[in-house]
């Protein structure tokens, strides 16, 4: 990849991981911990992968995108006003009653979003349905979602997981956002879904195991997806809280808000990054 | 006359209207007994089945009504209402998707199975959910006109069919008009409210009735929700005594929807007849409803000991 490319990212990534910290700060509820772990992907679905238009968000042909873990909708807010569906003023309206930032995003209220999520497992099911209504209409649009590794231990995943491949849906990328938490603690304490790479290829789909903080291997994943005759997983080890030093690692900020003192800290090395990263940029020019 | 069971009366209507290419239907191994394979027969590019695995089979419709298809999904009842039913909820009727829950097998008289195939809560289950409308037909002709209706309703249908052949009880030139009762037999001394194949015994129990002297009125409720309110309010208003009959648990069904209404707008005395909370049996379909008290006869039986 480019690096002046990768940088842009990089840079969209850390403007993306302030909003969630400021979301839910200001809902003073939410899920911080997965959004800043899935926040590269969708940076690099959305700014370097997915055909959709802010101007027209029901496009017929568009991909589409589930995120099947719907509780990290602090992400998905974050990277769909950057993109330019809803205003980036929005967002600290998360989580209040009168806005159209619900908790777990519904697909009637939010542009941008095409399935409502929240009850695990289920997102990547409906991403299954989507990605067979292209294969019935002969359309080229592609389908992705992510899933939480703590979500995999849902039974409906590899129903799902068992449909997909039963079809060829080989026009559907399903990222693992395998931080190895849930909120119970370790996902290998509370229900172990190992060895994940081995279920999926079990399950007849082609699996690509990558750093999920690492664009280059993101968008490589993306590529090799469009080669295979099988629906793709995406198994990315990446960091739970990435991004924010107190957080990372930490399974205690699953579900978690932070007060003023713990969100300006965050929000002090965030600038603190992206002051670097555009460093970077004015050299690389 | 002849028999029909009203799945196969769905089975039959999707294939005479299913020439609409917007029109998928799903099943979850059960195609035979849901009568699905109907159509498969005549559109078989357009029919998916999902395997035994029905919490999918709903999220699968959901994701391929988000792209604009009309989606038939079917299976038993009590694995659609129940064993699916949060992936109905969640990913159906909260984001109000064009998918049609088309379930068969519902009630006692699935006859030999037994309860564990027998689903007896999924009009009130249903019924429950926001953005859900809810049809339970009696017979042919109505369940092809209430599967005609719910494809062209955009939004979340469950449809609740049968395995029983029943007689007909509307004629060819019936009106099918979706949340709208119909008096299938005029009265004045009560009136049975029923649904499903419950109406063809309430009507057998109006006869028994007229015997003896009592001259019952006999509505059919093929929609449950929305439920037709002026019609149960003037049934009250012009008969007193209000006796429904549903093929499903006492509570939350059939009952419990005219109950609210009534409770609401015209207080009056109902007597509601159904399964009383318990789980069915196997059996043959005539002997369970003689077990559950739900033949003409002991419909008529307890009508009068509700009058007196």
């Amino acid at each position: 990849m480019d690096k002046l490319k990768m940088l842009d990212l990089q840079k969209k990534a850390t403007i993306i991981r302030k909003h969630i910290i400021d979301e839910v700060f200001s809902a003073n509820s939410g899920h911080p911990g997965g959004s800043l772990s899935c926040a590269d992907i969708l940076t690099t679905l959305y700014f370097d992968e997915m055909r959709v238009d802010p101007k027209n968000p029901k496009d017929p042909n568009r991909d589409r995108f589930v995120l099947s873990k719907g509780h990290c909708a602090p992400a998905l807010y974050a990277t769909l006003a950057l993109k330019g569906f809803f205003p980036e003023s929005d967002l600290n309206t998360f989580r209040k009653v009168d806005s159209y930032l619900e908790g777990h995003p519904n697909m009637d209220y939010v542009p941008g979003v095409d399935m409502s999520t929240g009850s695990l497992g289920q997102g990547i099911a409906t991403a299954v349905g989507m990605a067979l209504a292209a294969k019935i209409d002969k359309k080229d649009y592609r389908v992705y979602s992510i899933l939480g590794d703590g979500e995999i231990e849902e039974g409906l995943v590899w129903e799902a997981a068992m449909a997909a491949a039963h079809y060829k849906l080989n026009n559907l990328v399903a990222f693992v956002d395998y931080n190895g938490l849930q909120i119970d603690g370790n996902i290998t304490d509370v229900m172990n879904p190992e060895p994940i790479a081995d279920k999926f290829v079990a399950f007849g789909w082609n699996v690509i195991a990558i750093n999920g903080h690492n664009y280059a291997e993101i968008k490589d994943a993306l590529e090799a997806a469009k080669k295979s005759d099988k629906p793709t997983c995406v198994v990315a080890r990446d960091i739970k809280g990435k991004g924010v030093s107190f957080m990372e690692g930490d399974y205690g900020w699953h579900g978690k808000a932070p007060n003023q003192e713990q969100r300006d800290q965050a929000i002090s090395e965030l600038d603190a990054k992206l002051a670097e990263i555009e460093a970077e940029i004015a050299k690389e020019a | 006359m002849g028999k029909v069971a009203t799945r196969e009366a769905y089975g039959s209507a999707l294939a005479q209207y299913g020439a609409d290419e917007r029109v998928i239907v799903l099943d979850a191994d059960l195609s035979k007994s849901t009568k699905t394979d109907t159509f498969k027969k005549v559109y078989p590019e357009r029919h998916f089945n999902m395997g035994i695995a029905e919490a999918d089979m709903m999220c699968i419709a959901a994701g391929l009504a988000s792209t604009g298809k009309i989606v038939f999904a079917s299976t038993f009842a009590i694995f659609a209402a129940e064993r699916a039913c949060e992936q109905i909820r969640n990913s159906i009727c909260y984001p109000k998707l064009n998918v049609k829950i088309c379930a068969t097998h519902a009630g006692l008289t699935v006859g030999e199975d037994g309860a564990s195939h027998q689903c007896i809560e999924d009009l009130a289950i249903m019924r429950a959910l926001p953005n859900m409308t809810v049809i339970s037909p009696c017979d042919e002709i109505e369940t092809n006109l209430a599967i005609k209706a719910a494809m062209e309703l955009d939004g979340p249908v469950y449809v609740r069919l049968g395995r029983l052949g029943v007689e007909a009880v509307h004629g060819e030139d019936f009106k099918f008009e979706l949340g709208k009762g119909v008096v299938v037999k005029e009265g004045t001394d009560l009136t049975l409210v029923a649904t499903g194949l419950m109406v063809q015994e309430s009507l057998k129990a109006a006869a028994i009735l007229a015997d003896k002297g009592i001259n019952a009125r006999v509505v059919d409720i093929h929609t449950i929700k929305p439920i037709d309110k002026d019609l149960l309010v003037k049934c009250a208003k012009e008969t007193g005594l209000i006796v429904t009959v549903e093929e499903h648990n006492i509570a939350g069904g059939l009952g419990g929807a005219v109950c609210e209404v009534l409770a609401e707008n015209y207080p009056c005395k109902v007597k509601m007849i159904g399964v009383e909370e318990k789980f069915g049996k196997s059996g043959v379909p005539a002997a369970l409803l003689e077990k559950y008290g739900l033949t003409a006869q002991q419909i008529a039986d307890k009508v009068i000991a509700a009058k007196n």
